[in-house]
C-alpha cells in the first residue's frame, strides 16, 4: 500500500505530540513524508445540489520530488490543491472530511493566523494566470517585499536587497527597474517569473502550482518549466504541479496522480502511469492525444462521453459509463486504489490485473 | 513567389500572395494621429490546394490568426492578394465579398464567446440560411439544423437548447454545425479545439476529418499545438512575428525541420512519453517574441537565434525553395537539391 501511516517518535520537527512516518515498503524506518493527505473529501454546497468536487484522495509528497496531479476540467484536482492551503471559499466549498499533515502539522485544524504563516512562507503558490495573481495597482517590488515584511519580518532595504536577488535567480536582467514596474508592464512569461520569485521569497518547503504555463506560449513555457526544475532541485523543494498537459508530466514528474470525478484512479511512476497504465481512463487519455514525434495514426482514439455530474454519483464507478471494460461489479462499488506491481503503483480498478498491457 | 507552385498541377483553391495586414496605432482624443504600425502580418505566401489542409502555426501574436481574419475579410487588408477560386477576396466590395461567404466559413476558438447566449441552438444554426437566403422555408431550415446537428454527432433534441446548458464540447459542435450550413467548400479553423480538455479535444478532432472527408472540404487549420497540426494537416506553415518562416509536408516539417525557430518551437513541446523524454536533448530557446510594433531588423528571429550570423541583423531572408515543396526563410541554410 502506498499510504499507510503508523504513529513514531518525532524525527525532524520538534512538534512533540502530533508527529508522523510512514512505513518504509522493506519494514525501515523512514523519514515522514513531507506533505501526507489521507482521504480528503472536498464538497460545494450548490442550487443544484452537493458537488462532491473531491471524493475522497490520500497522497504524499516527500522533500524535493516533483510530483503531478493530471486531470480534465472538473477532475478536481485544483480544488485539491486549494484544500491544502485551505482556500476553499466557505460557503458554498467545505472540507467535509479528512487529514493534511504537512511538516508534522495537521493543516486542517491549525489556527487560521498559523495557516496564513504558511501560505506564502513555508508553501509557496503559483497560479495559473499570473495577471489576476498579481496586483495590478502595485509595483513587483513592493508584492516581494510585501512577502517578505509580512513573514519574516523584514527590513524595507533588506527586503528590497532580497528581491533584487530573487529575481535574479528567476532569470530577469535589470532587476532594479523591473522591480518599479506594474504587472501589465510585463509579459507573461516575465509575469509567471515574478510568481515564482514571490513563492520562492520565503525558502519554501513546498510549492503548489497550478497549470503554471497553461497560458503561455510553448517556448515560454519551456523556459518557465525547466526554470522550476532548477530552482526546486537546486533548493530542495517538493513541488506538487497541477496540469492537464501529458507531455509536460512527462518530462518534469517523478510521481503522478491520475484524477477522474474526484478521486486519484491511478498513481506511480512517470514510467508505470505511460508504460503500464492499468486504468482504463489512463490508457484512454494517453490514446487520445496526438503525438508530435510520431507520423500521423489512422484515427484518435478519444473517450466517448462526456465527464460524470458531480452531484450525481452513485456508488459504482465514476468511469463505468465511459469504460470498454467495465462489469457488473463496477456499478456496485467504487474500487478502492489498490497497490499493483511494482512498488508505488497503485489504480483504482477492480479488473487492473487483467488489463496489464493487453488493453 | 515562385516557390509552391513547382509542385502543383492544378491552380490552388485559395492563394495568399504578399499579404499584409498593418494596424495603425493611434494617438490622442479628437485629432486623432497614427504615430506607429503594428505589423501583425507583414509579407505572407501560401497556397492551399482543394482538399487540402494547410495547418498555420506559430505562438501568440504571430500574425495566424489576422491572417485567417484577412481571408474571410472580417479585417481588409493594407495590401497583398488573397485569391479565392481565381476571385481576389483582397478587393472586393462588400456585397460581393457577402456572396463568397458562402463558400468560405469559420469555426472559432472560444465556444463560449462565439454563440449567442440568448439564442437557442437550432436558431443559432438557421442563421446562416436566413442571413444568406439559401432556405427560404421555415420548416425546412429547421429540418436542416436537426440534420446538421445530427451530422455534428449531437442529438436533435439540442436544437431547442440554449449554449448555456452545453459542454464546451457540445457547443463547440454547435459552432461547426453553424460552419456547415451552408455548405461551404472552404472553413479557416481558428484554434478549434484549443479550449477542450483531451478527452474531448480529440473527439472533435475526429469530427473534423470526417466532416472533410464527408464534404470534400478544405481547411486552414490555425493552431498553436503543434500536436494536432501534425495529427490534422497535410501541410505546415511556421508563422513568426508576422512571416512565414518554414513551409512544407507535415511530416518532413515535424521529423527534418530546417528553420532554427521551427527546430526550437519542436523542441519545446514535450512529449507525453518520460523514456523519449529522458534521451531528448533540450536547451530552450532564450527571450521572447519581440514586439511586432517595433520588430527587429534583418531576419526577424536573429536575436534568439543560435545559428545567426552577423548579416542576419541586416538582410531581411526571404522564403526560399531548398528543397521541391519546402520553403525557408533563412539566410544560414543549405540543402543540395
Amino acid at each position: 500500500m502506498m499510504i499507510d501511516t503508523t504513529f513514531r517518535t518525532p524525527i525532524r520537527n520538534a512538534h512533540k505530540n502530533k508527529i508522523k512516518t510512514s512505513q518504509g515498503i522493506s519494514g525501515s524506518v523512514v523519514l515522514p513524508p513531507l506533505l501526507s493527505i489521507r482521504n480528503l473529501h472536498t464538497e460545494f454546497r450548490t442550487g443544484r445540489g452537493v458537488v462532491r468536487a473531491v471524493g475522497g484522495i490520500s497522497y504524499t509528497v516527500e522533500a524535493g520530488e516533483t510530483v503531478a496531479i493530471v486531470g480534465e476540467s472538473g477532475s478536481g484536482k485544483s480544488v485539491s490543491a486549494m484544500s491544502i492551503l485551505r482556500l476553499i471559499p466557505d460557503p458554498p466549498g467545505r472540507i467535509a472530511n479528512g487529514e493534511i499533515m504537512f511538516d508534522g502539522r495537521d493543516l486542517l485544524i491549525l489556527p487560521e493566523e498559523a495557516m496564513r504563516k504558511l501560505r506564502g512562507g513555508e508553501i509557496g503558490m503559483i497560479f495559473q494566470e499570473p495577471m489576476t495573481s498579481l496586483n495590478p495597482v502595485l509595483t513587483i517590488g513592493r508584492q516581494i517585499t510585501e512577502t517578505l515584511e509580512q513573514h519574516r519580518g523584514a527590513t524595507p532595504a533588506a527586503a528590497h536587497q532580497r528581491a533584487r536577488d530573487l529575481l535574479g535567480m528567476v532569470g530577469i536582467a535589470d532587476p532594479d527597474r523591473r522591480l518599479k514596474q506594474y504587472p501589465h508592464q510585463l509579459s507573461g512569461g516575465m509575469r509567471q517569473r515574478i510568481m515564482i520569485a514571490i513563492a520562492l521569497t520565503c525558502d519554501p518547503k513546498l510549492i503548489i502550482a497550478d497549470e503554471p504555463t497553461t497560458a503561455l506560449d510553448v517556448t515560454i513555457q519551456a523556459q518557465i518549466l525547466e526554470l522550476m526544475k532548477d530552482l526546486t532541485q537546486r533548493l530542495n523543494i517538493a513541488l506538487v504541479i497541477i496540469t492537464h498537459n501529458l507531455g509536460v508530466v512527462a518530462r518534469y514528474a517523478n510521481r503522478v496522480n491520475v484524477m477522474y470525478a474526484g478521486r486519484i484512479v491511478e498513481s506511480g511512476s512517470a514510467a508505470a502511469i505511460y508504460h503500464d497504465p492499468r486504468h482504463p481512463y489512463t490508457i484512454a487519455l494517453l490514446r487520445s492525444v496526438p503525438r508530435l514525434d510520431r507520423p500521423r495514426q489512422d484515427r484518435l482514439d478519444p473517450v466517448e462521453g462526456q465527464p460524470p455530474d458531480l452531484t450525481r454519483l452513485d456508488a459504482g464507478c465514476a468511469f463505468r459509463p465511459r469504460c470498454r471494460f467495465a462489469v457488473a461489479a463496477c456499478a456496485e462499488s467504487s474500487p478502492a486504489l489498490t497497490a499493483i506491481g511494482e512498488s508505488g503503483h497503485a489504480a483504482a480498478c477492480f479488473r487492473a490485473a487483467d488489463i496489464a498491457r493487453a488493453a | 513567389m515562385s516557390t509552391s507552385v513547382t509542385q502543383l498541377t492544378t491552380s490552388p483553391l485559395l492563394k495568399v500572395k504578399g499579404l499584409h495586414m498593418h494596424f495603425p496605432i493611434s494617438e490622442g482624443v479628437l485629432l486623432q494621429r497614427s504615430v506607429g504600425q503594428v505589423k501583425a502580418v507583414d509579407g505572407v505566401d501560401f497556397t492551399v490546394q482543394r482538399g487540402e489542409t494547410l495547418g498555420l502555426v506559430g505562438e501568440s501574436g504571430c500574425g495566424k490568426t489576422t491572417t485567417g481574419r484577412c481571408i474571410l475579410r472580417l479585417e481588409k487588408p493594407t495590401a497583398g492578394e488573397i485569391i479565392y477560386d481565381g476571385v481576389d477576396l483582397a478587393g472586393l466590395a462588400r456585397r460581393d465579398m457577402q456572396a463568397m461567404r458562402r463558400r468560405i466559413q469559420v469555426i472559432f476558438q472560444d465556444p463560449y464567446s462565439s454563440l449567442n447566449p440568448r439564442m437557442k441552438v437550432g436558431a443559432i444554426i438557421e442563421e446562416p440560411m436566413k442571413v444568406h437566403g439559401t432556405e427560404p422555408n421555415a420548416a425546412r431550415r429547421r429540418e436542416r439544423a436537426r440534420e446538421l446537428l445530427s451530422v455534428c454527432g449531437l442529438a436533435a433534441e439540442f436544437a431547442d437548447r440554449y449554449p448555456h446548458e452545453m459542454s464546451g464540447g457540445q457547443r463547440q459542435r454547435v459552432g461547426i454545425a453553424r460552419a456547415l450550413a451552408l455548405n461551404p467548400e472552404f472553413i479557416v479553423c481558428d484554434e478549434p479545439v484549443s479550449a477542450l480538455d483531451v478527452s474531448i479535444q480529440a473527439q472533435v478532432v475526429n469530427l473534423l476529418e470526417d466532416l472533410r472527408e464527408k464534404f470534400g472540404l478544405t481547411y486552414l487549420f490555425i493552431a498553436h499545438d503543434l500536436s494536432v497540426v501534425r495529427h490534422l494537416c497535410q501541410r505546415v506553415a511556421v508563422m513568426y512575428l508576422g512571416r512565414i518562416v518554414e513551409m512544407t509536408d507535415s511530416d518532413t516539417l515535424f521529423d527534418a525541420p530546417l528553420h532554427p525557430y521551427t527546430q526550437a518551437l519542436l523542441a519545446a513541446v514535450p512529449v507525453p512519453d518520460p523514456l523519449v523524454e529522458q534521451t531528448r536533448v533540450f536547451r530552450p530557446v532564450q527571450g521572447e517574441v519581440p514586439s511586432p510594433i517595433n520588430p527587429p531588423s534583418g531576419c526577424v528571429f536573429h536575436p534568439r537565434c543560435p545559428m545567426a550570423v552577423e548579416s542576419c541583423k541586416h538582410t531581411r531572408p526571404e522564403p526560399r525553395e531548398v528543397r521541391p515543396g519546402h520553403i525557408v526563410a533563412c539566410s544560414q541554410i543549405n540543402v543540395q537539391q
